[in-house]
């Protein structure tokens, strides 16, 4: 496939890592945290890591939209189907995620829940022009990358009057998840979890651009390169880490140039900035509460708002006990370090979000990577 | 005398007519349903007894394969081909990669209210070709109506009965470490189609599906006595859960190499595009194949010169692995595992 299959190309891959092994200094390690779930499964499908040196770590960042999931937002969802009898849509990955009492979106609607599956928010909008005496509700997951598609969702839905179309917004923030880890004790006070740099966001970085992440290259001294998806892409940016380690640099650069520039889709801020307002605070899984992590429907749009609409209050929900996907998230601990990861835990019986979407650092390395567990 | 009046007085109207209730109640209806559509198209002399079973003449010596599948595909109608052929060639496959012989399929349909007859009179049609050509007759058959919104057109369940000759051992217990992995072209074609179909994704040539009966290539590989372990058509779940069901009964462990896979480029943008990966995709016309490691060359060879075998190739090899891993070799030049498909990539590719 022309402009796919040269970001794969096994040789050029070859040359990258030789340089990597020549230019990584042996008497050091290198501890780098690709933020993206998509970076993530890119690692573990490519085999990545075999063709780093040993001393070249890569730490599994919170950039899996279903992941930082709270188990309450899942419940709203799912009291949505089962007790306000509506339409139901999500994405695909939502529907696995395991929520309270044993449910899940997917177990729900074996109970009798509507729950759909679309692929886009634009599908759930046309759901509900169809449907005229249902309640349609879309739920809206997903970092920078998926929330301009449930802002065109609204405004479309406005522009066509619906009274039966809303959201369930639960859109989070990409800047804020990586302060939070920046700030967490693990890595400012003790040290256990050691990071020398980030693989920037592919998808987001289109969106936001890359000048929201200056602020930590320059606030926290930890470079950042942005990168694309494609296993290549993720090589040269942990090559391009591995220099400005060296140097003593801590700078924003951009491996990605293909799409992201500085300032990014500033339509697509527009947009966004018009439907969505912050949220003052919003609970993630693993991260806990983050102020001003999330987003919400502006009060112009309040209508559209499942939250207002119906009433389906909120409540915090703790993690299954045995499960690590918290400390998983913030990089503390690897899935193999979690005791029910690949035993009471797999893709078929997810205990813990990271285990159900295919860009969940458990799920991958689950699928593609347990084998050098063994 | 007055004349002998015609069994029906109007035939059945295949351009506007569509299936009711009365279709499978067992009365006049499905008589004349089953007349002027099974039994026109399908007809052989077994099928002709009207019986409630099929009598068959005994096959000589060997013993005796059966196997069953349901066919549940949507949509009915794709890029090369329908539910009526794919539920003949699902079968025969079933029975022909246990190194059998087909003979015979029974056919069970269970149709939606409401559906057209001449749709149905296509898929019967499809089904006595694709029956005719593979040489394996209709011998027996049942057809039921639900409810509208009880099913989802038509249902076809078949099931095939096969002779293994004396002596021929194929099961996917006989996998041994150091044998050779094959498959007869290329992958995911099936699946692809269908999807590319469903989501109407509009390719300039569109992605055709592979269902083809395979029991005449299968034939010529056995002919060529080459020493041959195992043998299975990866549909659903594709090859990938293929080569996992193979390695657990076989107990084995199994290295891939990606480069040497076979996917056509529509395929592999097709997949790209949807986010699936080609090795889960379902194929209904393919073969993989084990075989010791001193006749690989040898069958590829044979298999390349079939029509149904041209894009044939080595994908990798069976190793000793206690965890029964299916792992790969990455084009990118990493390692990673194949493991078995977890949830549903695709609903009703079959």
């Amino acid at each position: 496939m022309k402009y796919i299959d040269e970001f794969r190309d096994g040789e050029v891959a070859q040359k990258i890592a030789a340089s990597i092994r020549a230019e990584a200094d042996p008497a050091r390690n290198y501890h780098f945290m690709e933020f993206c779930g998509g970076h993530t499964h890119a690692i573990s499908r490519y085999g990545v890591s075999d063709l780093l040196p040993a001393n070249v770590r890569m730490i599994h960042g919170p950039g899996c939209p279903v992941c930082v999931l709270p188990i309450g937002r899942v419940d709203q969802a799912i009291r949505l189907a089962l007790d306000e009898g509506v339409t139901l849509c999500t994405y695909g990955d939502c529907l696995r995620v395991p929520a309270s009492d044993g449910l899940s979106l997917l177990k729900a609607k074996a109970r009798g829940g509507d729950i759909r599956m679309v692929y886009s928010s634009a599908d759930a909008v046309t759901l509900a022009q169809k449907n005229p005496d249902k309640q349609v509700v879309f739920f809206a997951i997903g970092f920078e990358t998926t929330t301009p598609p449930t802002a065109v969702a609204i405004k479309q839905a406005a522009a066509l009057g619906l009274k039966n179309f809303s959201v369930l917004c639960c859109h989070v923030l990409t800047p804020s998840a990586i302060s939070s880890i920046l700030e967490s004790p693990e890595v400012r006070q003790w040290g256990t979890v050691p990071l020398d740099g980030f693989v920037g966001p592919a998808h987001v970085s289109t969106i936001i651009g890359s000048r929201p992440y200056e602020f930590f290259a320059e606030e926290y001294r930890k470079p950042v390169v942005i990168a694309g998806f494609e296993p290549l892409d993720v090589m040269q940016a942990i090559r391009m880490l591995i220099r400005q380690v060296n140097e003593g640099r801590a700078e924003v650069e951009n491996e990605f140039s293909r799409a992201v520039d500085r300032d990014g889709n500033l339509k697509a801020q527009a947009l966004v900035a018009e439907v969505f307002e912050m949220r003052k605070h919003f609970e993630w899984r693993g991260l806990n509460v983050l102020p001003y992590s999330a987003l919400r429907i502006r009060g112009t749009f309040a209508e559209f708002d499942a939250e207002k609409r119906f009433f389906v209050r909120y409540a915090s929900v703790p993690d299954h006990k045995a499960c690590e996907c918290g400390a998983i998230l913030r990089g503390v601990k690897r899935p193999q370090d979690c005791k029910i990861f690949g035993t009471v835990c797999t893709p078929e019986n997810p205990v813990g979000s990271c285990m159900v979407s295919s860009e969940g650092a458990c799920a991958a390395h689950y699928t593609y990577g347990r084998y050098k567990d063994v | 005398m007055s004349e002998t009046r015609k069994p029906y007085i109007r035939p059945l109207d295949l351009k506007h007519g569509q299936v009711d209730l009365a279709h499978g109640s067992g009365g006049r209806a499905m008589a004349q349903l089953i007349d002027e559509l099974f039994a026109r198209h399908l007809g052989n002399e077994y099928l002709g007894q009207g019986d409630d079973g099929a009598v068959l003449p005994l096959p000589g010596e060997g013993r005796l394969v059966m196997a069953t599948d349901a066919h549940v595909v949507s949509p009915l109608f794709f890029p090369g081909g329908d539910i009526g052929c794919l539920s003949v060639h699902g079968t025969v496959n079933d029975v022909a990669v246990m190194g059998a012989r087909p003979l015979y399929l029974a056919a069970s349909f269970i149709l939606e209210e409401g559906f057209p007859l001449g749709d149905l009179a296509r898929i019967v049609q499809s089904m006595a070709v694709a029956a005719s050509a593979a040489g394996v007759p209709v011998v027996t058959g049942d057809t039921k109506v639900v409810e509208r919104g009880k099913g989802d057109g038509v249902f076809i369940t078949t099931t095939g009965v096969g002779v293994v000759p004396p002596g021929r051992e194929l099961s996917g217990r006989r996998a041994r470490p150091g044998d050779v992995i094959l498959v007869s072209g290329t992958l995911g074609d099936h699946g692809m189609a269908i999807m590319a179909e469903r989501e109407s994704l509009g390719f300039e040539s569109p992605i055709v599906s592979d269902t083809a009966a395979l029991h005449g290539l299968i034939e010529t590989l056995l002919a060529s006595g080459v020493d041959l372990r195992v043998l299975r058509d990866p549909t659903r779940g594709g090859l990938a859960t293929t080569l996992n069901e193979i390695a657990r009964q076989s107990g084995v462990g199994m290295m891939l190499q990606e480069k040497a896979l076979p996917v056509k480029p529509a395929v592999n943008a097709a997949c790209e595009l949807l986010g699936l990966d080609p090795l889960y995709v379902a194929n209904e016309g393919k073969l993989v194949a084990i075989c010791g490691e001193k006749d690989a060359e040898m069958l590829l060879s044979v298999m390349r010169a079939h029509p149904l075998g041209q894009a044939a190739a080595i994908i990798g090899q069976v190793v000793a692995d206690d965890h029964h891993f299916v792992q790969m070799t990455t084009a990118f030049g990493g390692r990673r595992m194949v493991d078995w498909l977890s949830g549903e990539q695709l609903p009703r590719i079959c």
